[in-house]
């Protein structure tokens, strides 16, 4: 009888290329997700953009006096306190974009797409990879182009050397890259968009509380501390240096231990959170 | 060697369909509540067997545990699926099955096609290779004009095809339905009944959830019926319908006279006095219909209203948990039929089609 042979297709040999193979190309594959979602809806983007330039314009042109003779010891000098503003202003938009990075975090494991990934056969880091490659990327573009708002209003760098330029841009990346992946872990615990932008919120708050506008020197004492070893400060000032030729000091280890240690925590954390079980 | 009736334990026989899908004692409880109280099922390679309750039955939560979506309670026995072992090797499962859920699992912000792309980029297939089947399945699934749209502008019934189109990329030969139909238009439904079809002649093995009745009964070789985390009952369409009180046709007269000559024409089965109606036992079928019509013509009677009943998922779970009927003993012994409680046929419920 042949009713009860049934055929079986030929199982195609799987291949097996090493878990790094792997994990590489599915993350590319997610990071091309990623940046189709980004160019198909910009305004996220381009809405974060808007605070660290306005920011920018408001210090420098409304307050640039007054900022200025206060920075300066001496006169009003708006040149100066430009040069003192962007470097702040740069990482102050990095820590905007990641702000957009929890909220699509978020967004995203609301959608069916994320169950569908976890069934299927593919490097279980590569979503959030993707999205941190992503994010990182989108970063930078941000910086970019804030930084380029920065030089029409005047901003020049003195002195740097091409390996400066090549350290400010590292620094940049890494620091995005870390406040990305605490980003992704805040967006994973937030069950909606708009606990995650609360979540968040830190991640443009802090800037206001370090060096970007005025030295710590100029703020109350006891308050002193808190904003001096905080992360962004730390990274403002080796920034600052490399660009400006100002002192740097202890700040350059700082920024790379805080951006270290918050990359490895966040990385922890929000691939520990992923590889939970789903409700 | 003479073919003999399908293995009952779980190990593969040669000559005969291993089983694609194996689970014993299946087991999952959030904190307190216990969404599933240890179920087993065995599905035979090439098969398509339907899991059918109601809400909250477990149903998903069976579908979440073999896709490997979440963990099964350690109380569980083993769990196989495609040959391997969930807890041990879930990459394995994973590269053997594809799942469509009960909420379409595609990217709303890109389009159809870059949906497909994706899928074909997780599967690693060559460039060209992706782009030919991705056009393929988007061909075969309707959704040409579509692909070039996001697919949050799709409708229901689209966004169905796209997803299962999009499990279908990697090949799969185990796939898991999730309510595939649930939320469809009828002519979406009809279309999703026949894109399951198609797969199963491929020789596909299908899980598939439902609450219908009629589409287990459409679609499935075997139906387990779940119920509180329990299988209640577990056999072919045929077999659970045998254990479901029977249809039913009910005439209801305006005129009392009427009534009572009609009770006695057709015999005194299933009087209402009070509401002046009849219900005479039939399966729905025409001939039985044409008999029962044949004997009231007879005698010249002519009923006011007339329904037919079929036995649908009310009636399999009144006839097999008992609940409602306050006599309920919620059987759900394992795996028996046939023999399943009968409940008197005053006990179905008045559902007038």
């Amino acid at each position: 009888m042949s009713t009860s042979i049934t055929t079986h297709p030929v199982q195609r040999p799987v291949q097996r290329p090493t878990r790094r193979a792997h994990a590489v190309r599915d993350s590319a594959t997610m990071l091309r997700r990623n940046l189709l979602h980004a160019r198909l809806y910009p305004s996220l983007t381009l809405n974060l953009l808007l605070t660290p330039i306005m920011l920018l314009l408001l210090f420098v042109y409304l307050f640039g006096d007054v900022m200025s003779a206060g920075i300066g010891g001496g006169g009003a000098d708006r040149g100066e306190y430009i040069a003192y503003i962007v470097p702040g202003i740069l990482l102050m938009t990095i820590g905007g974009t990641v702000v957009g990075t929890a909220v699509s975090v978020s967004n995203d494991m609301t959608e069916g797409i994320i169950a569908r990934f976890r069934t299927m056969a593919i490097h279980r880091g590569s979503v959030l990879i993707g999205h941190v490659v992503g994010s990182v990327l989108q970063a930078i573009m941000s910086v970019i182009l804030v930084g380029a708002v920065g030089v029409a209003i005047g901003f020049r760098s003195t002195d740097a050397t091409a390996l400066e330029w090549l350290a400010a841009l590292g620094l940049l990346v890494l620091f995005a890259v870390s406040l990305t992946w605490i980003a992704v872990g805040m967006g994973l615990i937030s069950p909606n968009a708009e606990a995650a932008s609360n979540n968040a919120l830190p991640m443009i708050l802090l800037p206001l509380f370090s060096s970007a506008f005025i030295p710590i020197s100029t703020m109350p004492g006891w308050f002193q501390p808190i904003a001096e070893y905080q992360p962004f400060t730390p990274a403002i000032e080796t920034l600052r240096g490399l660009l400006l030729g100002t002192e740097i000091g202890h700040n350059g280890w700082l920024t790379v231990a805080w951006s270290v240690g918050l990359a490895i925590l966040g990385y922890l954390w929000s691939t520990a959170r992923f590889n939970r079980d789903p409700r | 060697m003479p073919s003999s009736a399908m293995p009952a334990t779980g190990r593969p026989v040669d000559g005969h369909a291993p089983l694609a899908i194996s689970a014993t004692r299946l087991r999952k409880s959030y904190g307190d509540k216990l969404v599933l109280d240890g179920i087993d099922l065995h599905i035979p390679a090439g098969s398509v067997f339907a899991l059918l309750g109601p809400n909250g039955a477990g149903k998903t939560t069976a579908v979440k545990i073999l896709s490997t979506l979440i963990a099964a309670d350690p109380g569980s026995g083993a769990l196989h699926v495609g040959g391997h072992d969930l807890a041990v090797d879930p990459q394995a499962v994973r590269a053997a099955i594809g799942v469509t859920g009960q909420f379409s699992a595609v990217d709303n912000l890109i389009t159809g096609e870059e949906n497909m792309l994706l899928m074909a980029d997780l599967h690693h297939l060559p460039r060209r290779e992706g782009r030919r089947v991705a056009a393929e399945l988007l061909e075969r699934f309707d959704l040409v004009e579509a692909a070039s749209k996001p697919a949050s502008t799709y409708s229901g019934g689209m966004k169905r095809r796209l997803d299962i189109a999009m499990t279908l990329v990697g090949n799969p030969r185990i796939i898991f339905l999730d309510e595939p139909t649930t939320g469809l238009d009828p002519r979406s439904r009809h279309n999703m009944w026949a894109i399951i079809r198609g797969l199963v002649a491929d020789g596909v093995t299908v899980l598939l959830t439902t609450q219908y009745l009629e589409e287990a009964d459409e679609l499935a070789d075997r139906i387990a019926v779940l119920s509180d985390g329990r299988i209640a009952a577990e056999g072919s369409a045929e077999e659970l319908k045998r254990i479901v009180p029977g249809g039913h046709i009910r005439l209801r007269f305006t005129d009392p006279a009427a009534y009572r000559h009609a009770a006695l024409a057709l015999g005194e089965f299933g009087r209402h006095d009070e509401s002046l109606s009849l219900q005479a036992p039939c399966d729905g079928s025409q001939r039985e219909l044409r008999s029962l019509l044949d004997q009231l013509d007879a005698v010249g009677i002519e009923a006011d209203e007339l329904t037919v009943h079929t036995p649908d998922l009310d009636d399999v779970f009144f006839a097999l948990t008992g609940t409602g009927t306050g006599t309920g003993t919620g059987t759900g012994s394992g795996t028996g039929t046939g023999t399943g409680t009968r409940l008197p046929d005053q006990q179905t419920k008045e559902t007038v089609r």
